[in-house]
């Protein structure tokens, strides 16, 4: 069968999808008697114009990365993991009990074994739907929205009853000890003679994040276990024929998927907050179902559509602040992209396709 | 509990039931007609929204009902439109919806009124009002039946009625009409209605679009019936358990109201009652047999055994704990989160199939290619 080239299809057809995304949002916002081209503006400067920006923006970028990658992985097993929020929530908590249990000496002791503790919380909240799917074929999407709000309820419970400190009236526990510090970008640019802004939140879990890119492409394209999850992700007979238990795929891809979503937990609660406080996902989980899509499900991808989502996240709050544009802006721009490059890309690809063959037709 | 609590806890769960049972009704339609929708969360806000903008300017909750439903159908068509025409994924388009839904709905709603995503409170016209049934003050003194009548029957809006209403006219038309007849076929079996000749793409959009019109009522009942005006996020999840409450179902009409109404009652029992004290002997008995169970049912294999006996491993845990702080003829309160998230957990039990196995429609998320 003809096909188009590749990098139509990696990068025409995305591309294709975001300016719809763009136009659709961008009419919006003339919708509500505003001016595009001034929000674009606001935005730009308000994610890239200063380090201070760069911080909120890579700071963002790093959770997306995270929990994108969660969806990603999902995704080649062709599961569609929709609980990021409730497993980053949950990785939360085992990087507050890891960063409150010991009085840390130094961050270099406490990041290692946080992220252990992320990973292990976060993967263990997916393995309930896992194991529901590869035992007893409970459709994975609807587990995973349940056991969303069940972890909501259970943070809520834990922080108020348990976790709180007696006498603080806020819903969250007491600051982790200074040990357990990150150091920020400002703290790590500093010996280079780069002044990075102070108040930025963007940290050493952005090289984490990209470090699990990598780790990530390995896994995926360069391992055994890689290639049998890619198989079982394009045709669960073919993959049972070769020998792959789908049981087996189905509980390491989620328990993978599920650490990614709790790694975001180091930036968010480790690196920014520095103690545990309630509703921290703040939506990140859902974000990297966009990325992912976004992404196409490649650790590139997910790094260029993290930044992306980074860059509106950051530039969204800018908006809020300075053109009175609800920051909820950039859930409609999410919501089109998630549209656009999820369920509505036949709309963009069936007619590319016609072209390409139409003007191969025309060469030969 | 005295009597009168009772009927009040009913009361508030008749009402707090109707916006799940409207949207359960409109899921099951589109589920049955094999269009999987977990946008209900992202209709219904998006009703809720309009209806109660509508009705604030123009001061007509039937002119904001009209509008709530109108938007409803036009994200159901949409859905439509990516999962029917463009065969694109049902879960994704659902996710898209819920998220253009809970954004657009604060833009706009800050654009319009400035209000942080809220509009103005309903009063008069606004809303629609309680239906007083004949007699209703009359029959109060009677004891039992008279509160009975007065409080739970009588003096619901308009749209209560409707939603209960809509219980057997589902049924009759899912199961006493060609036409349901024909919906049930496209979700187990489309290619057979197609050999049929009988159009899958226009029998779909139907289902999605009855989907749109339940959808709707259910988040205008939320905005003028329930509450007076819109709040940013006031689904708050309610499109979810009525997701829940389709797969308690088991995707049937009738169980859907029982689903419904028994989560009503857990939202009424979860607003009233910050916690619900229970003999701790009785709390740690069902916990115990609980954990027999899940190892019981999980002998035959080592993975079953290391999951289940994981979790029967945490409710032993929990009934220690309970066991140990208030002894074992002791009261132990119930937290009141725990009340709100058990229809989540209740229907991952009927998921896993420990309790009843549900089984979807056999073509739902699919979407159908024709022969060539």
């Amino acid at each position: 069968m003809d096909k188009m080239p590749k990098w139509a299809d990696v990068l025409l057809i995305p591309f294709i999808n975001l300016l719809l995304a763009f136009i659709l949002s961008g009419l919006v916002i003339l919708a509500i008697g505003k001016d595009p081209l001034v929000a674009i503006k606001t935005m730009v400067e308000g994610s890239f114009g200063s380090t201070n920006a760069w911080g909120y923006t890579l700071y963002y970028a790093t959770n997306y990365i995270f929990t994108g990658l969660a969806v990603a992985i999902a995704f080649h097993a062709r599961m569609f993991n929709i609980g990021g929020e409730g497993q980053a929530a949950i990785g939360g908590l085992g990087v507050a009990l890891v960063c409150l249990a010991v009085d840390w000496p130094h961050w270099t002791l406490a990041l290692p074994a946080a992220t252990i503790g992320a990973a292990i919380f976060g993967a263990g909240w997916a393995l309930i739907p896992a194991y529901l799917q590869a035992r007893r074929g409970s459709h994975i999407v609807i587990t995973t929205i349940m056991f969303n709000f069940i972890s909501a309820a259970l943070m809520g419970y834990l922080l108020v009853n348990t976790l709180k400190e007696p006498g603080n009236m806020a819903a969250e526990t007491r600051d982790f000890p200074a040990g357990a510090h990150l150091p920020s970008f400002h703290e790590m640019l500093a010996p280079f003679g780069v002044e990075f802004s102070k108040h930025a939140p963007a940290n050493i879990s952005f090289l984490l994040a990209l470090l699990c890119c990598f780790l990530f492409w390995v896994l995926i394209w360069r391992t055994r276990l890689g290639f049998a999850i890619r198989s079982f992700g394009h045709s669960e007979t073919a993959a049972r024929y070769a020998g792959i238990s789908p049981t087996k795929i189905i509980m390491i891809s989620m328990m993978i998927s599920g650490a990614l979503a709790g790694l975001m937990a180091i930036n968010n609660v480790m690196g920014e907050s520095e103690r545990l406080i309630l509703n921290s996902v703040e939506g990140a989980g859902f974000i990297g179902i966009a990325v992912a899509l976004m992404g196409r499900s490649h650790p590139v991808g997910v790094f260029l559509a993290a930044l992306l989502f980074g860059f509106l996240t950051q530039g969204g709050a800018e908006l809020q602040l300075w053109e009175n544009i609800p920051r909820e802006l950039v859930v409609v721009i999410q919501a089109l992209v998630i549209l656009f490059t999820g369920a509505l890309d036949n709309m963009v690809r069936a007619p590319v396709e016609r072209l390409f063959l139409k003007f191969k037709k025309r060469v030969a | 509990m005295d009597f009168l609590t009772l009927i009040q806890i009913l009361d508030s769960a008749v009402r707090l039931a109707t916006p799940l049972l409207l949207a359960c009704l409109a899921g099951l339609f589109s589920e049955r007609g094999g269009i999987f929708d977990i946008g209900l969360e992202g209709k219904m806000l998006a009703a809720a929204m309009l209806s109660a903008s509508v009705a604030a300017v123009t001061g007509n909750v039937w002119l904001g009902m009209f509008a709530g439903v109108g938007i409803s159908i036009l994200l159901a068509l949409l859905h439509g439109l990516a999962s029917i025409t463009f065969r694109g994924d049902q879960l994704i388009s659902g996710v898209a919806i819920n998220f253009l839904a809970a954004g657009l709905t604060v833009v706009i709603g800050q654009s319009w009124f400035g209000l942080g995503g809220r509009t103005p409170s309903l009063m008069g016209e606004g809303r629609f009002k309680s239906l007083e049934w004949p007699l209703a003050e009359t029959l109060e003194g009677i004891p039992i039946a008279g509160p009975l009548y007065s409080e739970l029957i009588s003096g619901h809006t308009f749209l209560v009625y409707v939603a209960l209403l809509a219980v057997p006219a589902s049924w009759f038309i899912l199961f006493r009409t060609r036409f349901g007849l024909r919906l049930r076929a496209v979700g187990e079996n489309p290619a057979a209605v197609d050999t049929a000749g009988i159009s899958v793409v226009r029998l779909r959009y139907a289902a999605v679009a009855i989907c749109g019109v339940l959808c709707g009522l259910a988040g205008v009942y939320l905005a003028t019936g329930l509450a007076a005006g819109f709040v940013k996020d006031m689904t708050a999840g309610r499109g979810f358990i009525a997701l829940a409450a389709l797969i308690f179902a088991k995707w049937r009409p009738w169980h859907a109201m029982g689903a419904c109404m028994l989560f009503g009652v857990l939202e009424a029992l979860s607003n009233r009652y910050q916690s619900i004290e229970a003999p701790t002997y009785i709390i740690v008995a069902i916990l115990i047999v609980m954990a027999a169970g899940l190892v019981w049912s999980s002998r035959k294999s080592l993975l079953d055994l290391a999951v289940l006996g994981g979790v029967a491993f945490l409710l032993v845990t929990v009934g220690t704990v309970s066991l140990f702080s208030s002894g074992l003829f002791g009261q132990t309160a119930i937290p009141g989160q725990f009340i709100q998230a058990l229809p989540y957990i209740l229907t991952v039990v009927i998921l896993a199939g420990f309790v009843g196995k549900a089984t979807p429609p056999r073509a739902g998320g699919e979407p159908y290619v024709k022969e060539r």
